[in-house]
């Protein structure tokens, strides 16, 4: 699984900057874990503040973009801040061998989950070998 | 012969020593930071932010995935106190299924100290989306009174 944008090289970068025509918002990447299991790929993503339906997760020409918007908006006037809730962005390069089909989504405490399961072609078969 | 300068061997320590910080602190500005969790190191987690208003403090604190049953918010005297367990991957992954892992894991625990007195009776605590979010009402003699001016 190949990284589409130039992501965190150093934790210095960590706002790439995607381009827009208009608009002027910050993204920044949020960090990933991704690994296999019997089926296929696992990604899980900190998203922190991103609603169910301020995510937006798609897959075209085999490049799977994640895409959140916090809302949460902090009442009152700031005293103190240590972070910035600025928008998520992050996309991958999916492999040939992903069933693009049965992909699924959960997003649950911040933490966004997909499943990538794998084609059934890709598979690893187990092949006998018989000994004469 | 030589001469023993102390001010040199000074300067040079200082030198050194703004080597070593060069640049620290200027790109550690929070307004530069953004909301990436880099989540390994010795730094302080989870990360907060503090607004007020003229009744109310509010604490934000970046706690994506943390397992609710886990999240302790506890205060004694004027210290807030933030506990949790940022759940593992559930089940058991072999180190070499992973492609990627920048996610951390684990216990962690964070006190503040809070800048006014507050109700210890009325502190709210909710967890959404990730975020843990604090309201603690200020205390009666925290709260700003208008004073009237009496024109004499």
């Amino acid at each position: 699984m190949a990284e589409k944008t130039v992501a965190t090289s150093s934790q210095e970068r960590s706002t790439p900057n995607r381009e827009g025509t208009r608009s002027q918002e910050r993204y920044v990447t949020p960090p990933v874990d991704i690994y296999e299991n019997g089926d296929g790929l696992v990604v899980k993503a900190d998203l922190p503040g991103v609603a169910k339906e301020n995510l937006d997760v798609r897959v075209e020409n085999n490049l799977l973009t994640i895409h959140g918007k916090p809302t949460h908006v902090a009442p009152g006037d700031s005293i103190h801040r240590e972070y910035e809730l600025v928008n998520f962005f992050r996309q991958f390069e999916l492999n040939e061998r992903v069933d693009r089909s049965k992909i699924s989504a959960d997003l649950k405490h911040g933490v966004l989950t997909l499943l990538l399961p794998k084609a059934e072609e890709a598979k690893p078969r187990k092949i006998d070998v018989r000994i004469n | 012969m030589a001469q023993w300068n102390p001010f040199e061997d000074v300067d040079a320590l200082r030198r050194e020593i703004d080597r070593a910080f060069e640049g620290f602190g200027s790109r550690h500005a929070p307004s530069e930071r953004a909301a990436f969790l880099p989540g390994r190191g010795p730094r302080r987690y989870p990360l907060i932010n503090l607004s007020e208003d003229k009744d109310r403090l509010y604490i934000e604190a970046l706690t994506p995935g943390v397992d609710p049953q886990s999240l302790e918010v506890s205060m004694l005297q004027n210290r807030l106190t933030l506990a949790g367990e940022k759940s593992r991957i559930a089940g058991e992954v072999k180190p070499e299924a992973f492609h990627r892992s920048e996610r951390a894991s684990g216990k962690f625990v964070r006190s503040v100290e809070l800048p006014v007195e507050v109700d210890e009776t009325a502190i709210q605590a909710e967890y959404k989306n990730g975020l843990l979010l604090v309201t603690l009402p200020k205390a009666a003699k925290a709260k700003p009174k208008q004073i009237t001016v009496n024109v004499a």
